[in-house]
């Protein structure tokens, strides 16, 4: 595989890590916009002990995403207090404050960001993001999984059925933290450093956007949301590389995502793959199954 | 020394105070959190200084300076409606009260990204040097230097909300706005027409942005793609702080996030200054949602 395609892979299993730690919480009916809160936490953690203290890469990046989830765990009583706008402006806020404190720590490097020499390549990246697809299409087979959804519907039916309503939003929420502090573990070690300028407030727009384009309702939602804003972008660089004429998209492509999620808020507000559309291929296989 | 920091972060309070009250009109009114406004303060200070500043960049006329940032404004107020026509009124239309879902702020964060990503492809993402007059003009006040600019802008902010709020109180349209704060539907039934009055909160919101824009210019003598995102994001941390939906609250946290933020980097240096502004942010979220002035909650006579 040539070294476009495998960064480009890379890229794109970061990104559907990363877009489980926002899906998970929204799932359960919380937005967060605060996700690089959680991949600094990841990346810095798990970076620290790589750099400074020579731990090896796998057992580091678990750090990275226990210290996020057990982080995630304790802001989440507070902020699962507020709700709606609110909470989208306290996740906001929990990134805005993890960031300003790491910028302040002169031993991992501050505003100038964490270089780190252990490397994640592509076989250590796939293998990550696999496990973490399969936790979240585990998660979601369960009973537990139901729940979320019930709580995600409508809070107060779930808990007239006996859904414990702060239980299943705070694991929700840990989750995702974990998540993306695995997420932040990888981008550390893939691209050998990480910083709170890139990972700052428009990372976090980035990921809640493409996240709920590709749809909360199912666990291909994130993976659909990650695949097109990862190759769109750099399809439309590549074009604009190869022909002269066509140059200004390499400046011009986030609009076009952009546009696509305005487009996509209009007509399939549930996002691109919702329940009904993975209902109904599962439906078209399964009689073409049976008729052959 | 430290009353001139406080001067300092007045001034630059009156720029966030503007902001402020553009956010938490839109979030009173019609419960809404307009993630655009960032991109309207930018687009605005950005074609002023297209337009202005003699050049080979695109639109580089030439022009006086006062057209060229009346241009800018009308450009804000011209995609604020735009904005309100495919956020706010579509879902509206589509889905009912859609403002209980995240929709419309999903939409105006899609917005906030087509509007930057245009600047950028039309202008670079350097920053450029934009001479507004009135910048190198200092006023002395009894010993503390105030800059001109940062004066009127705070000056202009303080009446244009007194302005706002006197409007919502007395006219007309004050009210038929109130009563769509209140309650959509119910307005409708009222005879007020919603899709008549609700843009008029979208080009207020688009001229406070868009001035004060011009006026961080005429401030900062710089101009760049990226201007809107800090002070944007500040300005959301002074509206929390006041209270979502109340303008002079808005005015108040704003004044007071500028004085957190410049007597935080005077003391502890410019590495530390978010952590309090948002620490503070989240503490009034967190303690006291409603803000430091006590208003009740959203929808509910705020006025």
């Amino acid at each position: 595989m040539s070294g476009y395609a495998s960064g480009i892979l890379a890229q794109l299993s970061i990104n559907i890590v990363i877009a489980y730690s926002v899906f998970l919480p929204a799932a359960a009916g919380l937005l967060n916009l605060g996700a690089a809160g959680f991949v600094l936490l990841g990346g810095y953690v798990a970076g620290g002990l790589t750099s400074l203290a020579g731990v090896p890469l796998l057992p580091a990046i678990a750090a990275g995403g226990l210290a996020a989830g057990a982080v995630a765990f304790l802001v989440s009583f507070p902020i699962l207090r507020t709700r709606g706008i609110y909470m989208v402006l306290a996740t906001f806020a929990f990134a805005e404050i993890v960031g300003g404190i790491l910028l302040n720590i002169p031993a991992l490097g501050g505003a100038a960001g964490l270089s780190v020499s252990a490397y994640a390549g592509l076989p250590a990246v796939l293998a990550v993001t696999a496990l973490v697809v399969a936790f979240v299409a585990w998660l979601l087979s369960t009973r537990f999984g139901l729940a979320m959804r019930a709580v995600h519907d409508d809070e107060r039916v779930a808990v007239l059925f006996g859904t414990n309503l702060r239980l299943t939003q705070v694991f929700a929420f840990t989750a995702g933290g974990a998540v993306g502090g695995i997420g932040g573990g990888l981008t550390v070690h893939q691209f050998n450093f990480i910083d709170v300028q890139t990972t700052g407030t428009m990372f976090s727009i980035f990921v809640l956007l493409y996240v709920l384009m590709g749809g909360t309702q199912t666990a291909w939602g994130p993976i659909a949301g990650a695949l097109f804003f990862t190759l769109v972008p750099e399809g439309l660089r590549r074009v604009a590389e190869t022909t002269p004429a066509l140059s200004f998209l390499e400046a011009s492509r986030y609009i076009f995502f952009g546009a696509a999620v305005v487009l996509v808020m209009m007509w399939r507000p549930e996002g691109l793959v919702t329940r009904t559309l993975v209902e109904q291929v599962h439906g078209f296989f399964g009689r073409r199954l049976k008729r052959g | 020394m430290d009353l001139q920091q406080l001067v300092n972060g007045l001034m630059l309070g009156g720029i966030l105070a503007f902001v402020a009250v553009g956010f938490t009109l839109t979030i009173g009114m019609l419960n809404f959190l307009n993630f655009t406004i960032p991109a309207l303060f930018m687009l605005a200070a950005m074609a002023a200084w297209a337009l202005s500043a003699p050049g080979e960049h695109a639109l580089g006329f030439g022009m006086h300076w006062l057209p060229a940032a009346l241009a800018g404004i009308g450009v804000s107020i011209a995609a604020s409606l735009l904005i309100e026509r495919f956020t706010y009124r579509y879902m509206k239309a589509k889905y009912g009260d859609a403002t209980e879902h995240a929709l419309p702020l999903v939409s105006s964060l899609g917005f906030l990204l087509i509007f930057e990503h245009l600047v950028i492809t039309l202008w670079g993402t350097e920053p450029h040097r934009a001479a507004l007059p009135f910048a190198d003009t200092d006023v002395r006040l009894g010993g503390l230097l105030v800059g001109l600019p940062q004066l009127i802008s705070l000056t202009l902010a303080l009446v244009l909300v007194a302005l706002l709020s006197t409007l919502l109180r007395r006219t007309r349209l004050g009210r038929a706005l109130r009563a769509i704060a209140e309650n959509p539907d119910a307005a409708t039934l009222m005879g007020i027409e919603v899709n008549r009055i609700v843009p008029v909160v979208f080009v207020v919101t688009g001229a406070l942005a868009a001035l004060a824009g011009i006026l961080y210019v005429a401030s900062y003598r710089t101009v760049s793609p990226y201007i809107g995102d800090s002070v944007a994001t500040d300005a959301i941390a002074g509206m929390v702080i006041g209270g979502l939906g109340n303008v002079w609250g808005a005015i108040a946290g704003g004044l007071l996030v500028g004085m957190l933020k410049v007597l935080a980097i005077s003391w502890f240096g410019a590495e530390i200054e978010k952590i309090p502004v948002w620490g503070l942010l989240l503490a009034v979220l967190l303690v006291k949602p409603t803000g430091l002035f006590g208003h009740t909650a959203i929808g509910k006579g705020k006025f």
